[in-house]
């Protein structure tokens, strides 16, 4: 078996046994990166262009890794060095990076869809590292392979998400993704940024954090980003971290064997406290760990996979 | 010269005609209205056009009261040539444009280029909507004696809200003065600020900010206080929401002088076309949900929108080709309005002859311009449609610059064959 698409535009399209497929594969790629010679040569010969119009460091060195540990060779390109500060359109810097005939090409950028774009130009293939606040389809990929292993599966058990839902891509395609493995999704966050008919997305929707934790499984807390207070979406840092900061009192309520997740980087005292995020619940590292292996086992099967 | 239109099916709501029967044409006014004219010999000779339109509706000229020509300042993406021509490919005669050029149309020397470049391009009849305030930024009046001197017939600010009600008042009492219509584009700024397309669930789940219907409701109930306060009138711009419909329509029934319309897109898709990002179904207003559609549609049967104007906004690659969020708001529409309006009456929405009401006599009476008619000695503009011919839309085949239409590709029922401008055909698309 293998992806039934040229691209990994986002969760949304994604069927229940691809995912299963790439979680699969990537549960065997994770030897890989625990060997002193970290490297096969799969993808030996393969050019593979992560090009990152938003700043990154974890995403964008994890792909690099990834393509690597695989023997492929990668080019970075970021929107400060690119031609994009000469007012070029992404249309053309694509059009240019095709005529270079890369085999993948990575792109991360502040525009819902921008992805699309390429996938629908290029012949190459198409990986979304985050697009806007539309989807980040590696990061829910990498979250799902951590509760898989933590948990043994997905399916129901009860995930809470927590943070700002509306402009988070992390949270649409984690809900995208754990809905469709079975989980018991809540979401909660201030009531300004809750998108409005999210309920529809077959999630719970909860405005107080002790409600949307309780009992939970799993507790996913969302990056804060604090130029939304600029934007009039929440009074103040401070109001924000006692309403919805996961912290020793609170997490009590979720089940005894949680598991916190954070998709980084983490404000330490916002959204969750330092005792939490290093506490031993935490499987925040352990997400970054899987990032690899996850977007090994894409890299691999977008390049042929299983022949 | 005289043209002979033979054997239509003729329908004039302004005369409450539907009939069978010849039109002359004598001097680019009507001339004759009757059944099987048959000239002397003596009339007719080389100078008589003769045209069958048996199986064709004839009608009075149509008119978009609303479309963007980009001239002066945006020639890269339609000048007024094009864009006239575009509008009698799609059937209309007669065409209202905004002021949102540049430089923009908020004073005499620019509506009256305007009017010497439709005088050139000699296709379409265009009408100059001039700016409501200087440079559109909605601080200061523009010169409305002036500009009604110098041809404009209408005053908007469309494109930019009109958020200063203080101004929208003035506006509206000094317009009402001089007999002339303002042309709101209702927008909360507060509300729709940073969106990108309706707020919804297909919103939520494209991580797109989103525009909610109520921006447009409230500014539509704000002007409706308005006129009602100052015993003027407004035209409200293309209605999008149902919220909008049924403020218009209670408004009405309570005796307010509000006129409303709406356009095809409206009634055409939803917000469920912006799956894949596609920038061509990136306008403003956006497209919405299947609730709104079915009440703009509701609104059209039941009178409360009273026009059907295109919002024909053409854009060049330059402003499409992009991020979804970078991309310009507007599609092209002059060229495929009244197929799409005509599926209203294949759907039994309209008649025939309300919809030729709605796009062409209420037009007329809303900018309060002479045409809209088939009255005996009125400018022989005269739009032929064939029901039933099936196209297809390719907008490589447009007279209009823009390429930016979210219908390319689609298969159309019914179509302009034959435009006809102050005697002159000025488009055909049937054999003789």
């Amino acid at each position: 078996m293998n992806l039934s698409k040229k691209d990994m535009l986002g969760v949304m399209d994604l069927p229940k046994e691809e995912i299963d497929l790439i979680l699969d594969t990537a549960e065997s790629f994770k030897e890989i990166s625990t060997r002193t010679i970290k490297k096969v040569p799969t993808l030996r010969g393969k050019t593979v262009i992560t090009l990152f119009f938003e700043a990154s460091t974890r995403t964008r060195t994890s792909f690099e890794i990834a393509a690597k540990r695989l023997g492929a060779d990668t080019i970075n390109i970021s929107a400060s060095t690119s031609s994009v500060v000469k007012g070029e359109s992404l249309i053309d810097t694509a059009r240019n990076l095709e005529s270079m005939n890369p085999d993948i090409i990575i792109i991360r950028h502040s525009a819902a869809g921008a992805a699309h774009i390429l996938g629908s130009m290029l012949k190459q293939s198409i990986i979304n590292a985050g697009d806007g606040a539309h989807e980040h389809p590696t990061q829910a990929l990498l979250d799902m392979l951590t509760i898989r292993e933590k948990k043994g599966t997905i399916e129901g058990l009860k995930i809470a998400i927590v943070g700002d839902i509306a402009h988070s891509r992390v949270a649409r395609s984690n809900i995208y993704g754990l809905t469709k493995m079975g989980a018991d999704v809540a979401v909660c966050g201030p009531a300004m940024m809750m998108p409005r008919d999210i309920d529809q997305m077959g999630v719970s929707v909860y405005y107080k954090m002790e409600d949307a934790i309780k009992d939970a499984d799993v507790v996913m807390m969302l990056r804060m980003q604090l130029e939304r207070q600029e934007k009039n979406l929440f009074p103040s840092l401070r109001e924000y971290a006692n309403l919805f900061s996961l912290n020793r009192d609170n997490i009590r309520l979720a089940k005894d064997d949680v598991i916190v997740m954070h998709p980084g980087p983490v404000n330490r005292g916002v959204e969750i406290t330092p005792e939490i995020a290093d506490g031993p619940h935490s499987v925040i590292l352990e997400q970054v760990t899987n990032g690899v292996a996850v977007r090994m086992a894409l890299l691999y099967l977008l390049s042929g996979g299983i022949k | 010269m005289k043209l002979l239109l033979k054997g239509g099916r003729v329908i004039d709501p302004s005369q409450n005609i539907d009939t069978v029967t010849d039109i002359l044409i004598e001097d680019g006014k009507i001339s004759m209205i009757q059944k099987n004219i048959s000239l002397p010999e003596a009339d007719s000779g080389g100078d008589l056009k003769i045209f069958d339109l048996k199986d064709k509706i004839v009608t009075p000229g149509l008119i978009d009261m609303h479309t963007h020509l980009r001239e002066p300042g945006f020639e890269y993406k339609e000048t007024i040539r094009t864009g006239s021509e575009a509008a009698v490919a799609g059937g209309f005669t007669s065409i209202a444009c905004m002021a949102n050029t540049d430089p923009v149309n908020d004073n005499r020397s620019v509506t009256e280029f305007i009017l010497k470049q439709a005088r050139l391009a000699a296709m379409a009849n265009v009408y100059p909507i001039a700016a409501l305030s200087k440079e559109q930024n909605g601080k200061v009046l523009t010169e409305f004696g002036d500009l009604k001197d110098a041809g404009a017939v209408a005053f908007s600010d469309d494109g930019n809200p009109v958020t200063d009600s203080g101004l929208m008042r003035h506006a509206l009492e000094y317009a009402y003065s001089f007999d002339m219509p303002v042309i709101s584009h209702c927008e909360d700024t507060g509300l729709s600020s940073g969106g990108l397309m309706n707020e919804g669930f297909i919103s939520t789940q494209l991580g797109l900010p989103g525009i909610p219907g109520i921006a447009e409701d409230i500014m539509v109930i704000r002007d409706i206080i308005l006129a009602e306060f100052t015993k003027t009138r407004v035209h409200i711009a293309h209605v999008s929401t149902a919220g909008s419909v049924q403020a218009v329509r209670e408004a009405r029934s309570a005796g307010i002088n509000v006129t409303a319309e709406t356009a095809p897109h409206y009634f055409t898709l939803t917000d469920e076309a912006l799956m894949g990002f596609s920038t061509n179904f990136k306008m403003y207003p956006p497209l919405r949900g299947s609730d709104d559609v079915k009440a703009i549609k509701e609104g059209l049967r039941d009178g409360t929108i009273d026009t059907i104007a295109s919002d024909h906004a053409p854009h060049s690659s330059i402003e499409k080709d992009v991020e979804f969020e970078y991309a310009a708001n507007g599609i092209t529409g002059l060229e495929t309005s009244l197929s799409l309006c005509l599926k209203l009456v294949d759907d039994g929405i309209l008649t025939i002859g309300q919809l030729i009401e709605k796009m062409s006599v209420n037009p007329s009476n809303i900018l309060k311009i002479p045409k809209g008619s088939l009255k005996t000695g009125s400018d022989a503009d005269i739009t032929v449609i064939d029901m039933n011919k099936i196209w297809t839309v390719d907008t490589d085949k447009f007279c209009s610059k823009g390429r930016n239409c979210p219908f390319n590709g689609w298969e159309l029922k019914g179509k302009a064959v034959m435009t006809i401008v102050g005697g002159d055909v000025r488009y055909t698309d049937f054999e003789l």
